[in-house]
């Protein structure tokens, strides 16, 4: 029993929760003002695209990152003005980013690298955190990894911090409750559900740059494999909630984990049943069985200004 | 441009949105065409002519044709009822194993009542599948677009679950069960073209969604619950009840398009099985009004879509991704265009008040 | 006393409606001034225009002795006017400190500072003895309680001139005691308060002078000690009568709808129902005046078997129809008319055709083993449209493109095509025009005249006076008053719909001597 717990485990597990993480955080923050955004997974797909490609080009993965984080707030942009300004259906508007991204990353994929090669960028060495990442067990599983990490664990309180303990905060969870409210006391609701909606798609580029760039140093066709929508899953099991989003994602993250290592060890345990658990207790949460979760008020209705 | 002008030209415009919508997403794909360096005009011949230019790409075309069309039609049912029923993929993968399964139980079925009670079968999965989101939408309110992406989760992960244990294929090596049974398949009606029976399944199940939606009493409620709840109760109509039948038949419907699938293409049930139909379905009823008519011949066009580019990679290099990029922008652009009445009620006043 | 705001011929139109017509008005320091009218007089419209909402089409407002242009509610609040909407605009997920400070923010101060804006609100809570826990979340406040943390709202705002609208709508006695305690205070402290209202008890309890409000413009403003709850019942509501339809005398026959000790919690609706108890028989209408909101639309709501009475009963032609179900309500023969046609009456993306079987489209002959038996739609649509002369007279068009008129049309075909026994019309003639409403009053008198029981609802006191064979009057969810068409007084009337008891006025009068 003792062997499956090994540090190279959890370490694995902050490493996959961490584009997990970074997606649902900026997610956090478009349904929190008020707008669903289905989009995370193509938004997510596209920015790794865009990190390799800008890692390739300029042989910096800091400049691919950044460029994936470009490109997911661009893509966020679109999504805001479909669903703030045209008012149109948030759902269908985010499918339709996801489906435009997939074919586009791969079409440009093949495009510039053909159809049997793969761009291969320098990635990010290893930031070992002095003096912490010497202490035995925590310091392999919480200070040794690629310093995105650690920006996207330290985003986890900023988050906090600008949701709960400011005003601009106070003003966004405003409108994701009660747009009119937030309208008569002067809160610019379309600047601040746009403004969101950005934020989400640039996480979850930023993210997606994770996965690409910074993990596999490569990046292959429909890479975020479904990352978006566990994202959304976490937001919804952390109840809209930094920190307990960030320990959904560690669940989640410890699932894709334990299927790689459980069949390694030879258990008993079906991995595909055991990576179908964090959905469902997700569900009965939703449900109301287990817990309450109640999305704000205002969620994936569009506001119309008198 | 007079105001009257532009007011008339945006008219024609949302009137005709999918069309243009189409035409819109294929000028952008030329232009990628294009940046690729390569003659779009050449490259749309091509696609034409790999879609249908032949009996075997017409073939293939339809067999891509039959599972969107039943998913298209699942989700057109759904939006009737003002539901977004993001849940297709697991609905599929639910319905296919309940039909896959019975199938490998009893293979000394003959063929017609295993057909009958595999359809059957994928249908009940499916539709469970949807009814369970759809209820707790109707009772308790809750947004079904959170239950079925995670049901979509649930239901994967259980056919996941199975193809790797009791389902998986004697070998043992990929995640697949055994073919099934020779009498499960859906026969080929059409030899030159392996055109196979879902094709006419599909069109039967479009006639029967017409028939549904519009010539009983259930599809009256259907349409009414979606267009508005407060008028439908006050009339009368069960609310909840709609709803849940409204997700049911939408669930049954995918699960059919998994059916097609498994029992018209791969003859087997295997991880990743679909390639996302559950998604193009959005693409796919939005672009067919979510109407039946124009269901299919939306499901027609990505289907053709899908095989030309397949078949235009193979002559001119174009990656086949660009389908996929084509549907996406045509439903991007559909989601935008309801800007435009607003757009026509904003120049009538301009116009009204220059009079 | 000095001058506060002074509102100078005013003017708004929505398209055909003068809502505000050279409406003046002046609110002095330290008074309380009450706006009275009716429905649809223009109160909300004005109230709107100086928070801001609405842009004036014509005249100018000066507040402090200057001019200001309030484009926004921002405007409003900087110039000092603070508003109470009647639905408050809080935050019910939040505590009251976040509901008082949303919106006060500054890049230079970008962190939350809830400890001081406590403070300050304790200060001002104490000050004005509006008690209130800062912590508490707005949800869990009682309606009095939430609207003391709106007031408080516009106080920390630096609001020197309040509006409330209809603030007693949703308060027990005990609250509205307290309420205008605060208000009081309030004025003592230099403030000035608009109080929006339709009850006469409160105007002449509370406020220093009086605005009455009357189909868009002013008809007077008086002080308060100085006029009658009488004279201000004729201001508002006075008026000839300008249609007389024939409407033939005919003795009434049997009970069709009896309802009896009538009660409604309000956990389904908003307006509880207390002991409502009501007759209507053949070839009578009978007509239930009073104020929106008080009511109406919970009892018209339970007659057509949408909410469940806590107590008492309804029968409609002998048949008890609780539990029945709208469905159940429609098996009886029962016609209704809907108060709101776009939301509760029509489908708007079905045909003409399609709502016209609303009602009955699973019934047999419509419907058939449950297939729609569509030929035979086809020709009951022909003929409805024919004998009701809808226009387009095209089944297939959609109801959302239909005008009102023809929509309202539609609904009456609809419903009272089948000879119903009994008839609930609520504001039937709402936003027609003349053509249109009278045609609407002849239908309903021609299937009077038939023989059927018309339960007729409406804010409209000319239309209740034009048709009715009697009437009742409602305020906050009771009968108060039950009367003949003939012997009515207006001002009677006015008074019932304004809160104002017969008896106990008397009593009230007896106490001041």
């Amino acid at each position: 029993m003792l062997d499956f717990f090994v540090p190279a485990f959890f370490a694995a597990t902050v490493r996959l929760a961490t584009p997990l993480l970074l997606a649902s955080l900026g997610c956090l923050f478009s349904e929190r003002s008020g707008v669903v955004n289905i989009g995370v997974e193509g938004m997510m797909l596209s920015g790794a695209f865009a990190g390799v490609v800008g890692a390739y080009y300029t042989g910096n993965p800091w400049v691919g990152v950044l460029v994936g984080l470009a490109v997911g707030a661009l893509l966020g942009l679109i999504h805001a003005f479909a669903s703030v300004t045209v008012r149109g259906n948030q759902i269908v508007s985010g499918v339709a980013i996801n489906l435009i991204s997939l074919g586009l990353t791969t079409y440009l994929l093949r495009l510039f690298w053909g159809l049997q090669e793969k761009p291969r960028v320098a990635g990010f060495a290893v930031w070992r955190i002095p003096v912490l990442g010497d202490i035995p067990f925590i310091g392999e599983v919480l200070f040794q990894h690629i310093p995105l990490v650690y920006i996207a664990f330290l985003l986890v309180p900023l988050a906090h911090f600008i949701v709960f303990r400011t005003p601009w905060g106070l003003s966004l969870r405003a409108v994701g409750e009660h747009p009119r409210a937030a309208d008569t006391l002067g809160i610019g609701v379309y600047r601040t559900r746009y403004l969101c909606v950005m934020i989400s798609g640039a996480l979850a580029g930023l993210g997606g740059a994770f996965l690409s760039v910074g993990q596999l140093q490569t990046f292959v066709e429909n890479m975020s494999a479904g990352r978006g929508f566990i994202a959304l899953a976490a937001l919804i099991f952390g109840k809209w909630m930094p920190a307990r989003t960030m320990l959904a994602c560690l669940l989640f993250g410890g699932a894709q984990a334990a299927m790689v290592r459980i069949p390694a060890l030879n258990y008993n345990i079906s991995p595909q049943l055991l990576s179908m658990l964090p959905y469902l207790v997700t569900l009965l949460a939703f449900v109301g069985l287990v817990g309450r979760t109640t999305p704000p008020a205002a969620i994936a209705t569009p506001y119309a200004k008198e | 441009m007079t105001s009257r002008y532009q007011r008339k030209v945006v008219d024609a415009l949302f009137k005709m949105a999918p069309v243009w919508a189409v035409l819109g997403a294929l000028t952008i794909g030329a232009i990628l065409v294009r940046a690729a360096g390569l003659d779009p005009l050449k490259v749309y011949a091509s696609l034409v002519n790999g879609a249908f230019g032949s009996r075997s790409a017409l073939g293939i075309t339809l067999q891509k044709t039959v599972p969107l069309l039943f998913a298209g039609l699942g989700m057109a049912v759904a939006f009737r009822c003002d539901l977004v029923n993001l849940g297709g993929e697991g609905q599929i993968y639910i319905g296919a194993l309940a039909a896959g399964a019975i199938a490998l139980a009893f293979p000394f079925l003959p063929a017609p009542v295993m057909l009958t009670v595999c359809l059957v079968a994928a249908f009940v999965g499916g539709g469970i599948w949807g009814a369970i989101p759809g209820f707790l939408r109707a009772r308790y309110s809750k947004s079904e677009i959170i239950t079925t992406i995670l049901m979509n989760f649930i239901g994967f992960g259980f056919v996941s679950f199975l193809l790797h244990g009791p389902l998986q294929e004697s070998r043992g090596y990929y995640p697949q069960s055994e073919l099934i049974p020779p009498a499960a398949r859906l026969p080929i009606i059409w030899q030159a073209a392996n055109v196979h029976l879902g094709i006419i399944l599909a069109l039967l199940a479009a006639a029967g969604v017409y028939v549904l939606l519009w010539r009983t009493a259930i599809g009256y409620e259907i349409r009414a619950v979606g267009s508005n709840p407060k008028a439908a109760a006050h009339v009368g109509i069960p609310v909840v009840r709609s709803i849940v039948v409204a997700m049911l038949v939408s669930g049954g419907l995918m699960g059919l398009a998994g059916l097609a699938e498994v029992f018209g293409v791969q003859y087997r049930i295997s991880d990743f099985f679909s390639p996302g139909y559950g998604f193009d379905a959005i693409a796919v009823s939005l672009l067919g009004y979510t109407h039946p008519i124009g269901v299919t011949l939306a499901a027609l066009f990505f289907g053709a879509l899908r095989t030309g580019f397949n078949s235009v990679e193979r002559t001119q290099g174009v990656p086949r991704a660009m389908a996929q990029t084509v549907q996406g922008i045509t439903v991007l652009l559909l989601v935008i265009s309801v800007i435009l009445p607003r757009l026509r009620g904003r120049l009538r006043r301009k116009e009204n008040a220059s009079v | 006393m000095e001058s506060l705001l002074r509102v100078e011929n005013v003017t708004k139109v929505f398209g055909a409606v003068v809502a505000n017509d050279h409406v003046s008005l002046e609110v002095r320091r330290g008074e309380i001034h009450a706006l009275l009218g009716e429905n649809g007089a223009g109160k909300t419209t004005l109230m709107n225009i100086l928070y801001g909402l609405y842009r004036p089409d014509d005249g100018h407002i000066l507040f402090h002795g200057e001019r200001v242009t309030l484009s926004s509610p921002k405007d409003a609040i900087r110039a000092g006017i603070g508003m109470v909407h009647q639905h408050f605009m809080l935050i019910p997920v939040f505590s009251v400190v976040e509901n008082i400070v949303l919106g006060l923010g500054s890049l230079r101060r970008p962190l939350l500072d809830v400890e001081s804006a406590t403070r300050r609100i304790a200060a001002l809570s104490k000050e004005y003895r509006l008690d209130v826990d800062p912590h508490a979340r707005v949800c869990d406040l009682s309606v009095g309680a939430q609207q003391r943390v709106e007031i408080i709202k516009a106080l920390y705002r630096g609001a020197d001139l309040f509006i409330l609208d209809e603030p007693t709508a949703v308060l027990t006695p005990q609250e509205v005691d307290d309420l205008f305690a605060v208000l009081r205070r309030l004025v003592q402290e230099g403030h000035a308060i608009i109080f929006i209202t339709h009850k006469l008890d409160e105007v002449m309890r509370v406020s220093d002078r009086v605005t009455v409000l009357r189909d868009g413009a002013i008809v007077s403003t008086v002080a308060t000690s100085e006029t009658t709850k009488e004279e201000l019942a004729r201001m508002m509501v006075g008026r000839e009568i300008v249609f007389r339809v024939a409407r033939d005398p005919i003795s009434p026959g049997a009970s069709v709808l009896e309802v009896t000790e009538l009660d409604i919690d309000d956990e389904q609706c908003s307006v509880a129902l207390k002991g409502v108890s009501l007759s209507v028989r053949r070839h009578e209408i009978l007509g239930i005046a009073g104020v929106g909101g008080n009511g109406q639309n919970e009892l018209a709501g339970a007659l057509v078997g949408l909410y469940e009475p806590t107590q008492g009963t309804i029968a409609i032609l002998g048949e008890d129809i609780r539990g029945q179900g709208p469905k159940g309500v429609i098996k009886l023969n029962v016609g209704r008319i809907p108060e709101d046609r776009q939301a509760q009456g029509l489908i708007p993306d079905f045909t003409i055709s399609e709502n016209l079987i609303a009602t009955h489209f699973w019934q047999s002959p419509l419907s058939k083993w449950y297939l729609l038996n569509l030929p035979l739609i086809g020709r009951l649509a022909k003929k409805l449209i024919q004998d009701y002369d809808i226009r387009p007279p095209e089944p297939t068009l959609l109801a959302r493109q239909m005008s009102g008129g023809n929509q309202q049309k539609l609904i009456l075909a609809r419903e009272l095509s089948r000879d119903p026994d009994l008839i609930v019309a609520v504001q039937p003639t709402r936003g027609l025009d003349v053509g249109a409403t009278e045609y609407i009053y002849a239908e309903l008198l021609k299937h009077r005249q038939r023989g059927a029981g018309i339960l007729l609802i409406s804010t409209e006191l000319e239309e209740i006076l034009t048709l009715s064979d009697r009437i009742a009057v409602m305020f906050q969810g009771e009968i108060v008053g039950m009367m003949d068409a003939g012997s009515v007084e207006l001002e009677e009337i006015g008074l019932l719909m304004a809160g104002v008891r017969p008896q106990q006025d008397a009593v009230c009068d007896e106490v001041r001597r």
